[in-house]
């Protein structure tokens, strides 16, 4: 059948395609939708999770794979960091069963800390990379992967990036999902137990192997090249080979070719595609890994050939290339216009700057202002986290003075804590990264007699990456209803002698609880729970009695909801926006802002 | 025929759903679509676009100048965004702006008209305003479905109105297809009448 996909989703339809028998990852732009889409297809004797973390979900999956299932992993690029301790380990070891490790690339980075490259972390692994240009290729080729990884009992890294991950296409589909029958795991300690023997020998196999793998891959479909007798050659990966062919349309003049599997480096595929080519221009995204292996090449087999891209400066190192730059580099490169005629925009006016906010209504929005409002005047310093919240950052709010990565808060503030006396720290963390990497932190902080305040804001989902499950949350992707894992009862297990809960939204309990614990010594915790607005039914609307409005925008400065907006007569409220949060009302000085008569149930 | 339709607006404003109504209606007719959207950050509030490209196309993004028609549901957006235009290229913009989300207002608002006039200076325009045609529907929500109307009332869609109105039968709940159809009727009449 026909279905219009997104890159994600035909990854995930692929892998059914191909049989797979489990799936565990964890939500990450752009990686979410992969496992989303499978819950959405009948897809009865698929084992599918979202995992605690990404170091969990491959390990899940691993231990699959040894008892020769086929298993899936998805995550976003920084997932992999935290994956890689397993990853490098299992790399070693190897797998039986097919083995897939879906590590989504963020170039911009539109949606990411960092601006890392997955095909690295396949050559210092030592595992074969595949990388796909488009959603109609990822359906195929995820189907490859699991065939060379079983092929060569190896896992396999899947590199899409954001812009094939979130593009769509109409691709034909297998209708009926099979799982692949296996035969589970069979003991075998020199196998499965790794030991610095069993590494030792292990890497000799592996550097062998992988010779042979490049071999393979030299002859895979889809190592390309076009018009093999042009001096002038282009090689170009993942969706940069899309942007030159939409650059090149109707030109065939050129040698185009495309590498589309980084690691093991098909050298003698490379090696036919340049023969008598003068010069070569590299466009791929990240990192100049192609570029890189090109140098290398020509440097052992003394090819006189010009290899031009990232490290001479044509290409840009950092953010995602286009085809407008694309089209530029090439310009010079053919000395032909290739561009498109353009609207002259030079004389356009200033545009409003939109940085992304805060939902209106979100409670996280409280949980800030209270914790403001109760340091105010005090030095304090606040450590954020990822998801929603980090956007707390944004004026007025400005609560988020450090952001690292996932679970950083809370270790930060202990850091923090121990060298600036003078202060009080905080960590703001969601309830999903709470799972995710914050419980090791707050043991930390109690062992190590941190005094910081945690506050765990708890909205009960997974909001910024698209409101996933998680073990707060009492449901799981097999769609059962399950125990509720309950963070307070996580922290007085783990040793934090306060800890409170407290609703956001009620500005004077919540700016209470924070100066309370402020007072006291040691780790204190407070749980700021209300759920997401973007999931929740919104309690009702508030509206502004213009009479009693003295315009001094007060809610406005102070917590920035989008819902509000200054006039000339006063403050107004959005009500397509208003969800009855009711902050705004408790901090009106004159009670000029009330309930909406009869919107609430 | 080629054609590239991208939508732009603010997150929240519906977009994501007018993309995907053109997408599937073209693949009814039988085209080629492929599309994109921003998903992630951007959508709380910040500028969104969704790429449509019917026929044969290579980049996921619509590249500068080749865009046929811009859904503009924001005018500065409209603004940002007519890079994407061909030189002959359509806009249908609602003229309402959404003010950027800030410490106070007033050094944040800006003036729409200076958004309409530098539009009229360099493209074909349809000009709406989406609070008035959205008034009898109770909210600007519907926005999104009268811009359809619109674009298929002034014949620049490159779909026809059987299948955009048979996408929202399959797309929208029963509860909501009644209005959502009159509110795509109401686009239709204003997009036959516009002046291109
Ligand atoms: S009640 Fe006030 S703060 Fe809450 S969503 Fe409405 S306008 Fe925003
Ligand atoms: S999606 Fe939920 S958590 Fe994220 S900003 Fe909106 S209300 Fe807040």
């Amino acid at each position: 059948m026909k279905e219009y996909l997104m890159g994600n989703g035909a990854i995930a339809l692929g892998a059914m395609a191909a049989g797979v028998n489990l799936v565990a990852g964890y939500p990450g732009t752009p990686s979410s939708e992969i496992i989303e889409t499978l819950s959405k297809y009948p897809h009865e004797g698929l084992h599918l999770e979202w995992s605690v973390n990404e170091k969990a979900a491959l390990e899940v999956a691993a231990a699959a794979a040894y008892s020769g299932a086929r298993a899936m992993v998805t995550m976003k690029q920084v997932g992999l960091n935290v994956a890689s301790d397993p990853l490098m380990s299992l790399a070693y070891v190897g797998v039986k069963g097919g083995m897939v490790i879906v590590s989504a690339d963020d170039p911009g980075p539109i949606s990411s800390q960092t601006e890392q490259d997955t095909r690295r972390f396949a050559d210092f692994c030592r595992i074969p990379v595949f990388d796909p240009a488009t959603p109609e290729e990822a359906y195929v080729m995820i189907q490859d992967a699991f065939e060379y990884s079983e092929k060569y009992s190896t896992p396999v890294l899947f590199r899409p990036t954001t812009r094939v991950c979130h593009a769509y296409a109409s691709i034909d589909v297998e209708d009926i999902y099979k799982p692949r029958e296996y035969e589970g795991f069979v003991k075998d300690s020199k196998r499965w137990v790794i030991f610095p023997r069993l590494s030792y020998i292990n890497h000799g196999n592996i550097e062998k192997r992988n010779v042979s793998i490049a071999e393979d891959l030299s002859s895979y479909g889809f190592n390309s090249v076009a018009c093999p007798a042009a001096k002038k050659a282009i090689v170009a990966s993942g969706v940069s080979y899309s942007y030159v062919k939409e650059c090149l349309k109707g030109n065939t003049d050129v040698r185009l070719i495309r590498v589309a599997t980084a690691f093991p480096f098909p050298e003698s595929f490379m090696l036919e595609a340049l023969k008598g080519a003068d010069e070569v221009l590299c466009f791929e995204e990240l990192s100049p890994y192609i570029e890189e292996q090109i140098l290398k090449l020509s440097g052992r087999h003394k090819l006189a050939i010009e290899v031009r891209g990232k490290l001479d400066g044509e290409v840009p190192h950092n953010g995602e290339l286009s085809v407008e730059i694309v089209a530029k580099i090439l310009k010079e490169y053919l000395g032909e216009d290739i561009g498109l005629e353009q609207i002259d925009v030079s004389d356009s006016p200033g545009l409003p700057v939109r940085p992304p906010v805060l939902c209106a209504g979100c409670p996280h929005r409280g949980s800030f202002y209270a914790v403001k409002r109760a340091m105010q005047g005090k030095k304090a310093y606040f450590c954020g986290d990822i998801g929603c919240y980090t956007l707390g950052n944004a004026m007025p709010l400005d609560m988020v003075d450090t952001c690292l990565c996932m679970g950083a808060g809370i270790t930060m503030a202990q850091g923090l804590d121990h060298v600036n006396e003078d202060a009080t720290s905080f960590a703001f963390v969601g309830d999903s990264t709470f799972f995710a990497s914050g419980i090791t932190g707050v043991i930390n902080a109690v062992y190590n007699e941190a005094d910081m305040i945690l506050c765990v804001l708890d909205n009960s989902t997974t909001a910024m990456t698209g409101h996933q499950p998680h073990p707060g949350t009492g449901k799981n992707m097999m769609g059962n209803i399950v125990d509720k894992v309950d963070i307070e009862k996580v922290l007085r297990g783990i040793g934090v002698k306060t800890v409170m809960t407290v609703d956001p939204l009620d500005l004077k309990k919540s700016v209470e609880a924070v100066k309370d614990c402020a007072s006291l010594k040691g780790v204190k915790a407070i749980i700021f729970k209300s759920p997401c607005i973007a999931i929740a039914k919104p309690s009702g609307k508030c509206c502004v009695d213009s009479e009693k409005c003295i315009n001094c925008k007060k809610c406005i400065r102070e917590i920035g909801c989008p819902a509000l907006a200054g006039t000339e007569k006063g403050v107004s409220i959005d009500m397509d926006l208003c969800t009855g949060c009711g902050l705004c009302e408790q901090i009106c000085p004159v009670e000029a802002i009330r309930d909406l008569e009869g919107s609430r149930s | 025929m080629n054609k590239d339709i991208l939508i732009c607006g603010v997150g929240g404003q519906g977009t994501v759903l007018a993309s995907k109504i053109i997408a599937s209606a073209a693949m009814e007719e039988k085209k080629t679509v492929h599309s994109a959207e921003t998903i992630g950050m951007a959508q709380r509030g910040g500028s969104v676009t969704s790429h449509v490209r019917i026929g044969e196309s290579y980049s996921p993004l619509i590249p500068h100048g080749s865009a046929d028609l811009l859904l503009a549901f924001e005018p500065g957006e409209a603004v940002r965004n007519i890079k994407y235009l061909k030189k002959d290229g359509v806009v249908i913009v609602n003229t309402v702006p959404t003010d950027p989300v800030g410490a106070s207002s007033e050094d944040n608002s800006y003036d729409a008209s200076v958004m309409t006039d530098y539009l009229l200076k360099k493209c074909k325009c349809i000009f709406v305003n989406s609070e008035e045609v959205c008034k009898e529907f109770g909210s600007s929500k519907f926005f999104n479905i009268v811009i359809l109307g619109i674009a298929t009332g002034a014949d620049v869609l490159g779909v026809s109105f059987d299948t955009v109105q048979d996408q929202l039968t399959k797309r929208i709940p029963q509860k909501f297809l009644e209005i959502n159809k009159k509110a795509f009727m109401k686009g239709y009449e204003i997009g036959s009448n516009a002046q291109i």
